[in-house]
């Protein structure tokens, strides 16, 4: 299905929950609200015209100046051969979202990074824990307003 | 990220201060080397003038000469022991890299790396001492003793032809058995003192094994003694003199099997692949000897190598001849010593093919497998010795018939030895790695 | 040996059930970050109840080199020797999904030739991994031939990369716009020769190690993962197609012209075994390489004349804009997020590495595995750190 359709299918489920939609361009995507971010994803997987199965690869992505972080879900079909993204905006001052581990468990492992270099919290997620940083790490390092930790337990830091 | 420990600096006090400085200023190796083992060859030395200057005073009529052939004797099976470790660890680097289509040592003493193994031994002499600090001392310094002496110990009864051994005892077999068998409180010991999780999983495998494997191993070798009642090795090696149709392994198709049953068993109770689980490298660094470092571990090292050549010599005496040619010349210990190596080349062949069994595969072979199939061939060697005599001549022809068959086969199994290394040898260049070489750009 | 605290995991041995008269303790094993087997700076905790496994928890993080925080530092051309270091054993696919991500981003078109040399050093650079993958796992069930065999082979590749761009290991060959220059003389002779040399070295490599009983015994029926659990967590590559799945991203989503080539996806069949235990994961590894040495002789047949590089200035810049692309690389589907804001560097640069998403699977195919087992079940998922912990 080409991403238009699958925009349409979508839209056609749950109107409300779709915030925007991009269908041309080299990353076509919808933008959900962050509530619905569980219904839509089971129905994604279970809707038998798309059955997006496999979650490739969730991104967080930090927009100071939008005061806003996004998430990107990357999907891809193993029995219909269509791929499509959605997204989610988040709040920056508290960015907090349910986990959609229950449907696709290779989200775990994405969401765990999530937490750790971007520092969003997935509520509901059995395991949500530094998965890249040390345990006892302060500070998200991939915020863009991160500051180079200079000590960590008696080893200093040369900037 | 882990809290990295650092060493204090350690300050030398006194003596000790007089003797590093001493050290540091005259150079490094000579003088530490034997400061390093000053203690020990004082202590050493002391000890055999002590025991040296009684015994001579007590004994010094009748017992003299056996005594200094006794001597003279165990220095030369220590000799012999440490050279057969040395050419063991040379040969299994040569023969690894054959395998391995590469050339294995070839620079220390520059003929094909012959000095490797002794280049190794001073390394590993002049490295530091480390115990781990939480590690059970007293055990953790035995345990290397407990595993290199009773496999040297195996030796004192081991005949290398008639009136080549130490003591003729009459149950020299049993004695070799048992002394092979003490090594595995050496591997426990190992294993435990090591205070590390890994080292304690490594022993105790071994533990499983090598006993479990004591028992076929046994079982095989009751088999040929029945065939000639007595455990005396001398007896058993000298039951097979005429010529290769003599030896034990044709004498009976359940002989012929023990054999084999006897050699994997063998394998097991060495510790070599495919039943290295103990020592797995992939799984558990070094298994019961990860933390034995310097010449500890080459006590180990050297226990291994002894243990497989010890074997290697019971199943030499007891299946393929002992010190008897083939071709029915004069029996010399040379043939005796030339077929053992022939077996650890075998040994060392087999552990470079096949990857390793697990422990459970390990056990359950041993137990539902083995086990009762050498109990199987105890049994049917038994039963042949019934009917094997004058009074049945209808079994006597069968049993003729079928040591004739036997022969062949093993006629035919040297024949494919032969063939298959030939065959290698004729097509080197197409089937290893020669192509590889000459593919450089500009070659 | 102090016990090591696990968070929040629940207690699987006492979990209700009364032991009977024999009493056990249940051991905390730590396959620390060093260890022979475990393919890089990985930890496991290992719950263990004498050789039985009751639960496996990975560590990861201690190869962690923030390559996605330097790549919002650095232009664009210059990342591309950062995703060398991602899965260091196939720099070349890595650096074939940034190109490509790139040039989808910025419309670049690659010409012809360019494709297909990036098609044929993507496929040797498959092939000397999976080498890699074939012989350490050889290595780490006990098989230390077969290590010094496949190594052999992959010294030959290494001399081929090297002759072409210089590097051995970390090759950034494969850049924006094409490949960075063209290969020299004689070098299509050797590859053939090459090729020629390596196709029956394949079936000794079956007769040494695939079909050994051993082997089979140690890998047959271990960590079975059926398909449905590899889709859901996230598994791609051979981990993915030895439970029987037949999805390859060369030919669902075919790139760089993999749609002109005719080579099959190898598929796990479960002949030594269930379908999807190690064999099967370890045997895909060994048709695939069948299966390259195909693609790259169809490519050396195909391959025409012509510039091997598109014009594209030595700063690249961007328009605004996102994209996330995906190549299929020996251990699964690498995917670079790309989220550009019209400026020299990414705006955000999101690696998803498979062996990342591939490790995820440990904690549900151990429990209920041997000690020994965890090494087999490693090696079988075949994971680089480089990209688990980018």
């Amino acid at each position: 299905m080409t991403p238009s359709e699958i925009i349409e299918v979508l839209r056609e489920h749950d109107a409300e929950a779709v915030v925007s939609a991009v269908a041309d361009g080299p990353y076509p995507h919808v933008v959900l609200k962050a509530e619905e971010i569980v219904t839509a994803a089971g129905f994604l997987k279970s809707e038998p015209r798309l059955r997006f199965d496999l979650l490739r690869c969730i991104s967080a992505i930090d927009w100071p100046a939008k005061n806003s972080i996004e998430l990107a879900y990357d999907l891809i079909s193993t029995s219909l051969a269509h791929a499509f993204a959605i997204k989610v905006v988040l709040d920056r001052a508290n960015p907090q979202v349910e986990s959609v581990g229950g449907i696709w468990p290779a989200a775990q492992w994405h969401e765990r990074e999530a937490f750790d270099l971007m520092g969003v919290t997935f509520l509901y997620h059995p395991d949500l824990r530094r998965i890249l940083m040390p345990e006892d790490w302060t500070g998200h390092p991939l915020r863009k307003d991160y500051q180079d930790v200079v000590e960590y337990k008696g080893l200093k830091f040369n900037p | 990220m882990m809290y990295i420990p650092q060493r204090p600096p350690v300050e030398y006090k006194g003596l000790s201060l007089k003797i590093v400085r001493l050290a540091t200023r005259w150079g490094p190796t000579g003088i530490s080397l034997a400061l390093r083992f000053a203690w020990g060859i004082f202590f050493a030395a002391v000890v055999a003038l002590v025991l040296f200057v009684w015994l001579v005073g007590r004994f010094i009529n009748p017992l003299l000469p056996w005594f200094i052939r006794d001597f003279v004797v165990v220095v030369g099976l220590l000799g012999f022991v440490c050279i057969v470790a040395i050419i063991g660890i040379w040969g299994e680097r040569k023969v690894s890299g054959r395998i391995q289509s590469r050339l294995g040592p070839m620079r220390t003493g520059h003929w094909h790396g012959w000095a490797q193994s002794l280049a190794d031994g001073l390394k590993f002499v002049q490295k530091e001492d480390l115990i781990p600090r939480d590690a059970d001392q007293p055990l953790f310094r035995l345990a290397p003793y407990v595993a290199l002496v009773p496999a040297f110990c195996a030796y004192l009864a081991l005949p290398f032809g008639v009136g080549w051994v130490f003591r003729d005892a009459d149950v020299s077999l049993l004695f070799v058995l048992a002394m092979l068998a003490i090594e595995v409180l050496g591997v426990i010991m190992a294993g435990w003192a090591s205070n590390s999780k890994w080292s304690l999983y490594g022993a105790m495998r071994e533990g499983c094994q090598l006993v479990s494997y004591e028992i076929p191993m046994g079982l095989s070798l009751l088999a040929a003694v029945v065939a000639t009642g007595s455990v005396n090795l001398i007896t058993l090696g000298e039951a097979q003199s005429g010529g290769w149709f003599a030896w034990l392994i044709f004498q009976n198709p359940f002989l012929f099997l023990a054999f084999f049953t006897y050699y994997v068993a063998s394998l097991a109770s060495c510790k070599r692949s495919p039943f290295d689980l103990p020592e797995g490298e992939s799984e558990l660094v070094a298994g019961f000897h990860t933390e034995y470092s310097g010449f500890r571990f080459v006590m180990f090292f050297f226990a291994e190598y002894v243990a497989m050549f010890a074997v290697s010599a019971l199943a030499t005496i007891i299946f393929l001849g002992g010190w008897h040619s083939p071709i029915g010349g004069p029996s010399s210990p040379l043939w005796f010593v030339l077929k053992s190596t022939f077996l650890v080349w075998v040994q060392m062949w087999i552990r470079w093919t096949l990857p390793r069994i697990r422990i459970d595969q390990v056990m359950h072979a041993c137990v539902k497998y083995l086990l009762p199939f050498t109990l199987l061939l105890f049994l049917g060697s038994s039963l042949w010795q019934l009917y094997d005599n004058p009074a049945h001549p209808a079994f006597k022809g069968f049993a003729n018939l079928l040591r004739g068959v036997l022969g062949v086969l093993g006629l035919v199994l040297l024949g494919l030895y032969f063939f298959g290394a030939g065959y290698g040898y004729y097509n080197r260049n197409r089937l290893v790695g020669q192509m590889a070489r000459r593919h450089l750009p500009g070659a | 040996m102090k016990e090591i605290e696990l968070q929040s995991q629940p207690d699987l041995l006492h979990d209700g059930e009364v032991p009977s008269d024999v009493r056990t303790e249940e051991l905390v094993l730590n396959m620390g970050p060093q260890h022979p087997s475990t393919h890089g700076v990985l930890r496991v905790i290992l719950q263990t109840d004498g050789e039985l496994v009751l639960k496996a928890t990975p560590y990861i993080g201690y190869l962690h080199r923030s390559a996605e925080k330097i790549a919002e530092k650095v232009t664009y051309r210059q990342f591309t020797p950062y995703t060398d270091r991602l899965d260091y054993l196939a720099a070349m696919n890595n650096n074939l999904g940034f190109a490509l991500a790139v040039e989808k981003l910025g419309g670049i078109e690659v010409p012809p030739r360019a494709d297909y040399l990036r098609v044929i050093f993507a496929e040797l650079n498959r092939i000397a991994s999976h080498l890699m993958a074939t012989g350490s796992y050889g290595l780490d069930m006990g098989a230390f031939t077969p290590l010094i065999y496949c190594f052999r082979e992959r010294e030959w590749i290494m001399d081929l990369f090297e002759a072409a761009c210089g590097a051995r290991l970390t090759y950034s060959y494969i850049t924006i716009g094409g490949v960075r220059e063209d290969l020299p003389e004689g070098w299509i002779q050797k590859c053939r020769e090459f090729l020629d040399y390596f196709e029956p070295k394949i079936a000794e490599y079956n007769n040494l190690l695939s079909y050994n009983h051993i082997f089979i015994n140690r890998t047959g029926n271990v960590g079975i993962c059926p398909a449905e659990l590899a889709v859901a967590y996230g598994l791609t590559g051979p981990c993915l197609r030895g439970s029987g799945l037949a999805w390859d991203l060369r030919k669902a989503t075919p790139y760089c012209r993999y749609n002109e080539f005719e080579f099959d996806i190898s598929v796990g069949r479960g002949q030594n075994g269930t379908l999807g235990d190690c064999w099967d994961r370890y045997f895909v590894r060994i048709l695939e390489m069948v299966q390259s040495v195909r693609i790259v002789r169809q490519a050396l047949d195909k391959l025409t004349d012509g510039p091997v590089q598109a014009k594209v200035p030595r700063i690249v810049k961007l328009p605004a804009g996102e994209v996330y692309y995906e190549v299929e690389n020996p251990r699964g589907q690498l995917g670079f997020h790309l989220v550009s804001d019209g400026g020299t560097s990414p705006y955000r640069l999101k690696i998803r590495g498979p062996s990342f998403c591939n490790l995820s699977v440990l904690p549900v195919l151990a429990p209920n595995c041997l000690l020994a087992d965890i090494s087999a079940l490693l090696g079988s998922i075949d994971i680089v750190m480089g990209e688990v912990d980018r």
